[in-house]
């Protein structure tokens, strides 16, 4: 069975260069005066030191061991002398420096004894990882990724292909190529080796281009031999052989090309249950397992037309170059650059003494003319070769605006980080522009924004959570301090009820606490005596009032108001045999309080009281005490004074002044008017007991006289109304202006009565539009309402702002129909709930820290005492 | 020692820009060749005034803009765009039609856009559109094949005819495209019957066949040497291709013409050749380029049936050249490692 070939997309074809240091057989270069093992040849965590200066060394013996599960071991190549642990060149893109083990050797070359084994295949999993990460192997081939890594992929990832890379698409480099020729056996037994590590995978594939005709053609000779072998898996080895293009030995397009499948982006090969292992790292596993040999040295291609000679050679680990090249005759002068790795991806390095590490396949010396200067760049034409070049499907040019302007979204969203640094793009680029060098530095770049965004990010949090304890503590230390606070009132209480007061224990939930409170209020017989003493007084006041009314009206509403004032008598008896009968028990049951009213903040206080503000405040209390009715009524007497005042006026009044005045006199007397039948409706609708003063009662707003608590009162109202019916309310409002507008029209002189008429008119416009605005409301709520339009059809007439009056007192009805207990309760229960609503609004504030927490723990403060206020009565 | 320091890859293809445009310059000869073979030397007249308008122009502006003059006038960038204005413009056209074409083509549409590789539009096709609108009657004077004529122009009276505007009579004929449009209410038969110049041509009228064989001769060789891709001309003259056959009805007075005569005849090869393919203001992916070369096609075909003008490359192109960004944007392919193109305006979460 052949292998299928998948085409790679894109890819170039540079001049291979390859048979320069195929010239010259493979030899083993001498052991230098001096190595240096730097601490990082791979990916990862760099090695740990284990040895000291001045420590003997023997070639084998590990110098460095791994540090952490991402690193690989080091070892000596050559026996001699720890001289220096200290920062030398080191083969790396950056140029800079890095911590090496200095080594001087003593040219005897002694060995540690390599402890091999009879049969690898018989080891298991776990240890001949181990003794993969002991021998310090990293990916071969270039990167140095740390094998034992690779070769334990995560369990979940069941891998069925391994791939051995044989492909050395680089130009100029043949170390491979050697390897491959030389120990193809090596290479064979390895790949079995590795497939056992990996659990048996399906297919085991080693991929050589087709411009190494003698590799491929050892390696099918070894697979034949070996074939008689007992190496278990050897079935499943096939050579695989395909078109030479560059870069085709990434390990993404080896990928793509033997086995057709991608590698997600930003996932790994193992994701897609592939391995792949470079000809180098398998021969140096199999020589670490079979014969216990650590990574020492390795076959690196030196090459370039500043050599005498060129070719491959074994190389000690630690070797400096400069001594590597001077093997081949290195003539410094005529060297353009000295490049560790090939042409296309290999790095330039300022320094010959950087050593040979595990990943150095090849160093390349070329010539000023095999290598010239780079050209100046030229213009950008967007010709698009670059984008026919690349084997990853991006677009360079793109992606070379974008790297110019620094536009990291964009430069993302065109996958800059798919991007393998392969080098086509630029190869082929007719203008010579660096394009690898631009996305290497912006994927540096963003890498490092998103350092900084995550470091910033991480203060941010740290921030938000230190903002966060301290709120909480301090919401800990005003919750204690509430508490404490509402502990000393419950214990004021307790103190001031004695007996009852002992069921109420002092608890931390405010509306417990309000509720404890008021209960301790009502078995308090100080707070009952006050409370009929306050019913006493207000039956007493309405009782003067109604007699001065009664005095004052004339006609119809003398009668009226004369069974009012009977009525108010009545009641102020009643309540004064209440208050004697109470007064009367609690004398009998114990001794009066020494003082109730100090007991009881909600005492009257004395309305004749001299001091004008002691005076305004019994007022205020004294009418937030009263019920609707009787502030219609205490309305209704100040309307008949004012009327009153009016008329005499009126009459003193000269006759020019007289019209205004006449009208004046009218508009009182329409109040009036309104009034009384205000009081009658209220009568009517719900008999209210004397003590019975309920804020919530929806209260007539165009009844009560100070203006603040009227416009508090029709707020409510509103509040309370639908939409039709505050449009409703807005028409009647309308009209009445109207009314009063036209009054004023009438009344005006000449040269005025143009602009009052114009008012007039405005007002008209403005009803009609409100009235359409209620036809329209009304016709939106039609649908969802049927069985109440069915009623209005039937008696009620069909137009559409009457519909919505009687819509109105429909529903007032209906409010007034519910006994008054259910009306309390009802409160209490919607008022408990705004209490709750309001407590979790504080404690979320206070979680974040709101600036609004005040104003909340005001708001709460405000609905407990109002429910403590409800519940009282 | 130190060595260079240098970024990889250090090896770079034996190409350059230089040498694509000497390519593409190259590659205009068969073209220009049958220009002056049918139609007298007044191309090259119009080729040699463009050059030196263009490159002075060139070096103007690059000296105003403090650059240096050797490297980019070396870039043979503006000799291109000034080869192609030649070629675009009516031979024996007025030389200062020449000048207004060649300085509205490099300073206006190049240079004031930030020079090579920034400009949006083609400028050939800028300059030839504003000589086009603002000279018409000039610009509408083509001369007829020589085998209409006795004899063709001499050098010393094209000369002439082009700095006095006198030296040669009668010497202007309709195009192809011009007596197809002017039918008259006439078949396209007997349009061919009545016409010298379409009856002795075999596809598209005497000498503008072979103009434009010339130039998909050229084309093939850039082709054949990789300068562009084959998606942008392969699109548009498939596109036009399709649109002809769909409107010529066999050849009523309503048709559009037929095939031969819309691949033949005015610029449709240099259009589908060296001005669709300038990559500069084209799109940058395959699939873009096909997109922006079917649109060029149809474009042509309904500008050039339905429209004021006879010939509508060059509307055509600097049409697409302003759809060419947004092209770009829904044609990104997909990359290695994706199950599907990613949008280009995909933005991060911030």
């Amino acid at each position: 069975m052949s292998q299928l070939i998948y085409p790679l997309r894109g890819g170039v074809h540079p001049p291979e260069n390859k048979q320069q240091s195929l010239q010259s057989p493979l030899r083993r270069l001498a052991i230098p005066g001096e190595l240096v093992f730097p601490l990082a040849q791979h990916i990862g965590a760099p090695a740990k030191a284990v040895v000291e200066i001045g420590d003997r060394v023997l070639a084998g013996q590990m110098i460095a061991e791994p540090n952490g599960p991402f690193s690989a071991a080091i070892h000596a190549s050559t026996s001699g002398t720890v001289s220096a642990i200290e920062a030398r060149p080191i083969p790396h893109a950056s140029g800079l420096w890095g911590d090496c083990i200095v080594v001087a050797a003593d040219g005897k070359d002694e060995s540690i004894d390599f402890v091999g084994c009879e049969n690898p295949f018989k080891i298991d999993h776990e240890s001949l990882i181990e003794k993969i990460r002991h021998a310090g192997i990293a990916g071969m081939g270039g990167a140095g990724f740390p094998s034992a890594v690779k070769l334990n992929p995560p369990p979940n990832n069941n891998i069925d292909t391994l791939i051995i890379n044989g492909t050395e698409c680089e130009p100029y480099i043949t170390a491979d190529d050697v390897l491959m020729q030389e120990r193809s056996e090596d290479i064979i037994r390895g790949c079995t080796l590795l497939a056992h590590i990996l659990n048996g995978p399906d297919r085991i594939l080693i991929g050589v281009e087709d411009n190494k005709p003698k590799a491929i053609a050892a390696l099918e000779q070894s697979l034949l031999k070996l074939a008689a072998e007992d190496l278990p898996g050897i079935d499943r080895v096939q050579v695989v052989s395909f078109p030479t293009k560059y870069p085709s030995g990434g390990e993404k397009q080896l990928i793509q090309i033997l086995t057709g499948k991608e590698v997600p982006s930003g996932g790994l090969p193992a994701h897609i249950g592939i391995v792949v292992q470079n000809v180098g790292t398998t021969v140096a596993i199999w020589e670490a397992i079979k014969h216990g040999k650590p990574l020492i040295e390795r076959i690196t291609t030196v090459v370039g037309e500043s050599l005498k000679e060129q070719g491959n050679a074994i190389v000690k680990l630690g070797s400096p170059s400069q001594f590597v090249l001077e093997q081949f005759g290195f003539q410094e002068k005529s060297c353009a650059r000295l490049i560790a790795g090939g042409p296309m991806m290999g790095f330039s390095l300022p320094d010959s003494r950087a050593p040979i590490v595990k990943t150095s396949n090849c160093l390349l010396v070329p010539s000023h003319q095999e290598m010239p200067d780079p050209a100046p760049a030229q213009a950008c034409i967007r010709c698009g070769h670059c984008a026919e070049a690349c084997p990853a499907g991006l677009l360079p040019q793109q992606l070379y605006w974008y790297a110019q302007a620094k536009e990291h979204d964009r430069l993302l969203a065109h996958n800059l980080m798919d991007c393998i640094e392969c080098g086509a793009c630029s190869f082929v680029c007719p203008s010579s522009i660096p394009l690898v060098q631009y996305y290497r530095a912006s994927k540096g770049e963003i890498r490092q924004a998103e350092i900084e965004k995550e470091k910033s990010d991480r203060s941010r949090q740290r921030f938000e959570f230190r903002q966060k304890r301290i709120e909480r503590a301090e919401a800990e230390k005003e919750a204690k301090r509430l508490a404490r606070k509402k502990a000393a009132e419950a214990a004021k209480a307790k103190a001031a009820a004695n007996a009852g007061a002992a069921k109420t224990a002092p608890a931390a939930d405010p509306v417990a606490a309000a509720m404890a409170r008021v209960q301790a209020q009502q078995s308090d017989p100080a707070e009952q005596l006050a409370k009929l003493e306050r019913a006493v007084n207000n039956a007493r006041n309405r009782l003067n009032s109604a007699e001065e009314k009664w005095q004052q009206a004339e006609g119809d509403q003398k009668a009226k108001l004369e069974s009012r004032f009977k009525q108010a008598q009545l009641r102020l008896q009643d309540a004064e045999s209440k208050l004697h009968d109470f007064k009367q028990q609690s004398a009998g049951q114990n001794p009066a309080p020494s003082n109730p009213t100090s007991a009881s903040p909600t005492t009257p206080l004395n309305i004749d009281s001299d001091d004008p503000i002691e005076r305004a405040k019994a007022k205020a209390q004294q009418r937030l005490s009263m019920s609707p009715l009787e502030k219609a009524e205490n309305n209704l007497s100040s309307l008949n004074d004012r009327l009153k005042k009016a008329q005499e006026k009126a009459s003193e009044a000269d006759d020019d002044k007289r019209a205004a005045m006449e009208a004046a006199v009218e508009k009182l007397k329409q109040k009036k008017t309104s009034l009384e039948k205000e009081i009658d409706e209220l009568k009517a609708q719900a008999p209210l007991k004397e003590n019975t003063a309920t804020a919530e009662t929806p209260v007539d707003p165009n009844s009560i006289d100070d203006p603040i608590e009227r416009a508090k009162a029709k707020a409510m109202q509103r509040l309370n109304m639908s939409p039709a019916e505050k449009l409703q309310n807005s028409l009647q409002a309308l009209q009445t202006r109207l009314a009063k507008a036209e009054e004023k029209a009438a009344s005006a002189d000449e040269d005025r009565r143009p602009a009052m008429q114009a008012a007039v008119e405005k007002l008209q416009e403005k009803i009609k539009t409100v009235e359409q605005e209620i036809t329209e409301f009304k016709a939106q709520e039609e649908p969802a309402k049927p069985a109440e339009s069915a009623n209005e059809s039937s008696g009620i007439p069909l137009d559409a702002a009457s519909a919505a009056i009687e819509k109105a007192k429909a529903k007032a009805a209906a409010q007034a129909q519910m006994s008054d207990s259910e009306k309390h309760a009802a409160q209490v229960e919607s008022l408990q709930q705004r209490i709750q609503k309001a407590q979790q609004r504080l404690d979320k504030a206070t979680e974040e820290g709101n600036d609004n927490v005040d104003a909340f723990r005001l708001g709460l403060e405000k609905l407990q005492a109002k429910l403590k206020e409800l519940e009282s009565e | 020692m130190s060595f260079l320091r240098a970024s990889s890859p250090h090896a770079h293809a034996a190409n350059n820009t230089t040498k694509v445009m000497q390519t593409v310059l190259l590659a205009t000869l068969p073209g220009l060749l049958a220009l002056t073979v049918f139609f007298g030397p007044g191309s090259i007249i119009n080729i040699l005034l463009a050059l030196i308008f263009c490159l002075a122009g060139e070096a103007l502006v690059l000296r105003l803009r403090k650059r240096p003059l050797g490297f980019y006038l070396r870039d043979y960038s503006a000799a291109v765009t000034a080869v192609l204005l030649g070629l675009a413009l009516p031979p024996y056209c007025p030389w200062w039609v020449v000048m207004v074409a060649s300085v509205s083509a490099i300073i206006i549409a190049k240079q004031l856009y930030g020079g090579m590789g920034y400009n949006p539009f083609n400028p050939a096709m800028v300059g030839y559109v504003v000589v086009l609108i603002s000279f018409p009657l000039q610009m509408s004077q083509w001369p007829s094949p020589a085998s209409l004529l006795e004899s063709l122009p001499s050098i010393s009276a094209s000369i002439s005819q082009v700095f006095t505007g006198q030296g040669l009579d009668a010497y202007t004929s309709a195009t192809a495209l011009d007596i197809v449009k002017q039918n008259n209410s006439q078949l396209i038969s007997q349009v061919y019957a009545d016409s010298d110049l379409l009856r002795s041509g075999s596809l598209a009228g005497a000498g503008w066949e072979w103009v434009n064989l010339g130039f998909l001769m050229g084309g093939l060789y850039l082709l054949y040497k990789k300068v562009f891709t084959w998606h942008a001309p392969v699109a548009m003259l498939a596109s036009l291709s399709l649109f002809a056959l769909l409107g010529y009805d066999s050849g009523s007075s309503q048709s559009g013409g037929s095939l031969s005569l819309h691949l033949f005849s005015g610029a449709t090869m240099l259009g589908a050749f060296f001005i669709i393919t300038d990559p500069v203001s084209s799109a940058v992916s395959n699939k873009g380029r096909l997109i922006f070369g079917a649109a060029v096609g149809a474009l042509v075909y309904l500008i050039r049936v339905l429209g004021n003008y006879p010939d509508a490359v060059a509307f055509a192109v600097l049409l697409m050249n302003f759809a060419a960004p947004f092209i770009d944007y829904y044609t990104v392919p997909r990359s290695y490692g994706h199950a599907k193109p990613r949008k280009a305006t995909e933005k991060q979460e911030p």
